[in-house]
């Protein structure tokens, strides 16, 4: 357990060489971001290279790395290249966005998914299964954006539902947070369902045909709680790894989606970092949603080896 | 009621897979309605790209600001864009980029994520670990960020925007396909091919590739419908493919969003063209993993 | 004391045109707008985006502002400065402060505050960035001889200084403060202006209070402000639809506007104003064959700007045909002078026989292909772009566009590493020399992505500069604008963009004017509910 614990530090590091790295590569800097992108009439060299040194732009880029390392290594992320504001700040409500979201998504999701893809796999090529199967893999087939640029048009027109202007976090008033959040979790969510629908489908099927699920028939146990003991217990596995890997992806990917629905979360802070070259922002954002990832994981991994004795970590 | 439906599916035997050619599509059309649906739209969209040049009415390229966001009608079946492009054109040589894009991608991306994936099981221990730490930074990144940073460090175009896509795939293909690897490494059969002293090449390639083949499929077949919505969604994003090429994702940005109410004729066949299009390889895909699972196979 | 008789006469304009409008402005409510982007620091000598000045200008007062009546944005107004005298050289300016005026914090604004602020922005000390301390390069000092009168000291005499300190981004900070931190308005806000600062929530809104102290007596009319950040134009568009906010001030597009009028009719006003900002084709001279002026000139004619300006203006934010001067402001040519440069001919066909004869007498074959890059930002380059593209399709040039993200943009553009590119200026007030430093030689200006060299061009550029009888430096102007678009070709232009701010009719007091980064003080702004 600390064993797999420990072993993050490593992957960790991974992630923050290469975004470090991929940043550096990428043309452009804050800088120019902020001097040369305004169409201005004066641009003056000496003001960007003062910028730039101010930043520690200007330092070798191994400095840059283990002085970022280092902050690291205390929990401080620094301040934001492009607003000078501590990293901290700029994340917090974003961060409470995109989670809340990212769960209610997530759940809409998994109650689609397990109920609908077990139906599937039971009914296996009656109409049942076909409705199922075009449900969840037309949701699969929508754009996103396309989706949500409809979903919005259908309301502003025939309720005057408008996306909400600013955030409202959910211990503020869970209400009007719930309404704002619930069209974009479903929206999102749905999509997201057919992922898991059809996972569980094909892994329901599998494992209906396993030896000892025959086995156990032929022992005469009664079906329902076949499908309920063993089935379920096994096909629930891959569904979970692909379920719980898309939730980390939920936290920080989601940009299309925010765009939509005009919500500043993560993914939107990502795009205008990278799009700033706010180096230390981006690199904190990547580094927040990693960890987060890679605890999501890590409870998977100790998830799986309880569900299937099967699999042990050495 | 149930039951007996779950009795049915687990006595009955799936039928060996016997004959070939034409008999072979007659008996996937007859078993899986939804797949040959799948695959009659795929083929229609392989159709239009092939002869688009034929078939387009217009020039794709060609403005004409006389003609500009007229509504579809004899002159523009499906009407024209805010420069006055054809938007049934657009969406026929559209194809070509949406086929092109797509195959190549989640190509690319299977093929490496499942070699890395079943190499990674078989060999297990420190490799594993290794090959799976590696996995894990590339994974960590959304999925998004991976294809911007690929995109911003490469540049836009249909080759870039290939690669953008495929390397976030590899890792999520390789991460499911070592979980179902993981099973067969230990399977009697996978221990009796090392003991006659088989290379691990062969061993990979000939005795676990296939038992990880359905997981692969799933991957694949959701990859390829997954490519053609991420090359439309980055197209859209302005990070993909690039005006004045035709197309989908780029037929949806900037006029098609902001004219939805009054000329929704943009907006809406350029996105049925995307949906169709995933929709076709993902029903085909699936019901060809329903066919083709060693599992579902009588041994 | 002329300049003060003038000054008078534009107060009393500025009532006159109130009572006029036949409404006394009422007090109270909140004016809710959405900002399509966020302020990166608080600093307006350093920052250089109109996401600065939207939320952030309302706190603070600059020295001189245009007329919040004026229309074309250009004329001089009082501030914190109540009137200025020139000396008969034209090289020192003395301007009287206003009396009374008080900081948020309660003290007492005085010239050593001007002073300081403006120390910062023209001779910024090492490691504090000024953006503008180009523009006052002509400034040799700042004196403040007593606490209500500021005096500048310029090394030559210049038609453009009274407009130079017309810029928005002049706040004037307190000089104690700027003693101890010069950074401190970086993350920080107190000035003199309208509005005091409540909060900022980052990624959310900024929030501004009536500042009751407030020394232009009776104002301001509203009880506060708050500024919603949205990226999204639909969204902001939905928001002003759904009438939670009231006014969007960068603009829409022109479907939005029809779309905003057809929803909700009279509640909805529209102003609009041709915009200062304009997109160009940026020309390398270093690349063969853009280095013959009759390929650079076939270039232009093949746009035809006047069926362009007709088409695109229903789809982009841009309409007039215009050269180096916004169309409707002081230094424009007129239409009927400007339509005998090349490629702003009235008839597109003789343009395009001009342009292939030109091309083939340059010796560049049919079907020559060349590679264009724009930049990743949908409105307008996008549409320009594929407007260009086709023109030039229809002269037999085959081009390929290259779109480079927005951030990464001006560096890679910066670097000679194009063939032609699009290319951008954007300025704060209409004004000769702001809008034509952009052409003059690249040793001059490293922003002249066309890099080229011309000396005449440059020659042209200080003689007007120096003139201040404006009659005669409109002729000049005429002539800088002939060469640099028809005779040489360096650059060519695109359609002057178009501001179009359509807004919630309660919104009253407030005047579009052909930069987004004027009038946004809000003192003069209220709501009728």
């Amino acid at each position: 357990m600390l064993k797999r614990l420990l072993a993050m530090i490593p992957t960790l590091l991974g992630v923050a060489v290469l975004i470090f790295v991929l940043l550096r590569i990428v043309p452009g800097d804050v800088v120019e971001a902020r001097y040369l992108a305004q169409g201005s009439q004066f641009q003056s060299q000496e003001l960007m290279n003062q910028e730039r040194a101010k930043l520690g732009l200007d330092q070798p880029i191994w400095k840059q790395f283990t002085t970022w390392m280092a902050g690291l290594a205390r929990l401080d992320f620094g301040l934001s290249m492009w607003t000078g504001a501590p990293i901290t700040e700029e994340i917090k409500l974003r961060f409470a966005l995109s989670l809340q979201l990212a769960i209610m998504a997530s759940l809409i999701a998994q109650c689609l998914a397990i109920p609908l893809g077990i139906l599937a796999a039971i009914r296996q090529d009656t109409w049942v299964d076909y409705a199922v199967r075009v449900f969840s893999i037309a949701g699969l087939a929508t754009p996103s954006f396309w989706l949500g640029i409809l979903m919005i048009l259908v309301m502003l027109i025939s309720f005057k539902w408008v996306p909400p202007m600013v955030f409202t976090p959910l211990w503020v008033n869970p209400w009007e947070n719930l309404a704002q959040l619930i069209w974009p979790a479903l929206a999102v969510g749905y999509r997201y369902s057919a992922v898991g629908t059809r996972m569980m489908r094909s892994a329901m099927l599998e494992v209906l045909r396993e030896d000892y699920i025959r086995t156990a028939r032929a022992k005469g146990l009664w079906p329902k709680l076949i499908l309920a003991r063993h089935a379920l217990k096994n096909a629930i596995l891959p569904v979970l790894t692909v379920m719980s890997l898309e939730f980390a992806f939920l936290l920080g990917g989601l940009v299309v989606t925010e765009q939509v629905f005009n919500l500043n979360g993560l993914g939107m802070l990502f795009v205008d970092a990278i799009s700033h070259r706010d180096y230390t922002l981006t690199q904190a954002l990547v580094m927040l949603v990693a960890t987060f990832f890679l605890f999501v994981n890590f409870f998977v991994d100790i998830a799986y080896a309880w569900i299937d004795p099967r699999i042990r970590y050495r | 009621m149930p039951g007996s439906t779950l009795e049915s599916a687990i006595a009955e035997p799936r039928a060996a897979q016997g004959p070939r050619g034409l008999a072979v599509v007659l008996e996937f059309v007859r078993r899986r309605p939804l797949g040959a649906i799948g695959a009659g739209i795929i083929l229609l969209m392989a159709m239009a790209a092939a002869t688009a040049g034929l078939l387009a009415p217009y020039d794709p390229l060609a403005n004409d600001y006389a003609a500009m966001l007229a509504a579809p009608g004899r002159e523009h079946w499906l009407g024209t864009d805010a420069h006055g492009r054809d938007v049934l054109s657009r969406i026929l040589y559209g194809s070509r980029t949406a086929l092109m894009v797509g195959l190549g991608a989640s190509l690319l991306g299977a093929t490496l994520g499942s070699l890395i994936g079943v190499a990674s099981a078989y060999f297990g221990g420190r490799t594993d670990l290794f090959v799976q730490r590696i996995m894990d930074v590339f994974f960590a990144f959304p999925v998004i960020i991976l294809a911007l940073a690929v995109v911003a460090v490469l540049g836009t175009g249909a080759g870039n925007v290939i690669l953008a896509i495929a390397t976030p795939m590899v890792p999520r293909c390789a991460r499911v396909v070592r979980s179902s690897a993981l099973s067969v490494r230990e399977m009697p059969y996978v221990d009796a091919a090392r003991a006659s002293g088989f290379g691990h090449a062969r061993i990979i390639l000939r005795h676990m590739l296939p038992n990880v083949m359905a997981p692969i499929l799933i991957m694949a077949t959701a990859f390829l419908g997954e490519a053609i919505l991420l090359e439309a969604s980055l197209s859209f994003l302005g990070l993909g493919v690039q005006e004045p090429t035709a197309a989908w994702g780029l037929m949806l940005r900037g006029a098609a969003v902001e004219f939805a109410e009054s000329a929704p004729w943009m907006a809406i066949f350029p996105g049925l063209a995307i949906s169709l299009a995933v929709f076709g390889f993902n029903l085909f895909g699936d019901s060809l993993r329903d066919a083709l699972d060693p599992r579902l196979r009588t041994q | 004391m002329k300049r003060r008789a003038r000054f008078l006469l534009f107060a009393a304009a500025a009532s006159f045109s109130l009572l006029v409008q036949g409404q006394t402005p009422r007090s109270g409510g909140e004016l809710v707008f959405p900002v399509p982007s966020e302020p990166p620091s608080y600093d307006g000598h350093r920052e250089e985006t109109f996401g600065l000045i939207h939320p952030i200008a309302p706190f603070y007062n600059t020295l001189l502002r245009v007329d919040p009546n004026d229309k074309s944005g250009t004329r001089p107004y009082p501030s914190l400065a109540e009137s200025w005298t020139v000396s008969p050289d034209g090289r020192t300016y003395t301007f009287k402060l206003h009396r009374g005026v008080r900081f948020h914090d309660g003290s007492e604004m005085t010239s050593k505050d001007v002073k300081a602020s403006y120390d910062k922005i023209i001779f910024p000390p090492a490691g504090v960035g000024s953006t503008r301390k180009g523009q006052y390069a002509n400034v040799e000092k700042v004196e403040a001889p007593d606490p209500y009168t500021v005096v500048f000291h310029l090394k030559e005499k210049s038609g453009s200084f009274i407009a130079s300190l017309l810029s928005p981004y002049n706040f004037i900070y307190k000089a104690d403060i700027l003693a101890k931190d010069m950074h401190w308005y970086e993350k920080n806000i107190m000035g003199t202006g309208p509005f005091t600062f409540v909060e900022h929530v980052k990624g959310s809104h900024v929030v501004g209070r009536k500042n009751p102290n407030y020394w232009d007596k009776g104002k301001p009319y509203l009880d506060g402000f708050r500024a919603i950040f949205m990226r999204e134009s639909a969204a902001q568009v939905a928001a002003v639809r759904g009438e939670r906010a009231h006014i969007q001030f960068r603009g829409f597009t022109p479907k939005d506007r029809d779309n905003l009028k057809a929803a909700l009719g009279d509640r909805i006003t529209v102003q609009e104003s041709p915009w200062d900002c304009i997109l160009l084709g940026a020309i390398n001279h270093e690349k063969k064959p853009f280095d013959d002026r009759r390929v650079r000139r076939a270039l232009t004619l093949a746009l035809d700007r006047h069926g362009a300006s007709k088409a695109l203006s229903q789809i982009a934010i841009v309409k007039s045909v215009a050269g180096v001067q916004v169309p409707g402001t002081p230094f424009a040519t007129p239409p009927e002078e400007l339509n005998k440069l090349a490629g702003y001919w009235t008839d597109p066909e003789k343009s395009r026989a001009e342009a292939k004869k030109l091309l083939k007498e340059a010796g560049v074959p049919e079907g020559f292909s060349f590679t264009f890059k724009n930049r990743g930002i949908p409105m307008p380059y996008e549409p320009l772009g594929v407007w260009m593209i086709d023109q030039w399709r229809r002269i037999g040039l085959n081009v390929k566009q290259e779109v480079i993200e927005a951030a990464a943009y001006f560096g890679v553009i910066r670097k000679g590493d194009f063939e032609v590119a699009m290319d951008f200026q954007c300025g704060y007030i209409v004004e000769p020399d702001l809008d034509m430093y952009k052409f003059l030689s690249v040793d001059r200006n490293p922003a002249n992505y066309g890099r080229y060299k011309d000396p005449v061009l440059d020659q042209l550029y200080d003689q007007q500069s120096r003139e201040t009888d404006p009659e005669k430096r409109k002729a000049i102007v005429r002539q800088f604008e002939k060469r640099v678009l028809d005779d040489e070709a360096h650059y060519l232009m695109t359609l002057q963009w178009h501001r179009i701010v359509p807004h919630s009719s309660k919104v009253k007091g407030w005047t579009v004017t052909p930069s987004h980064y004027l009038n946004n003080t809000l003192d003069t702004v209220w709501l009728t509910e």
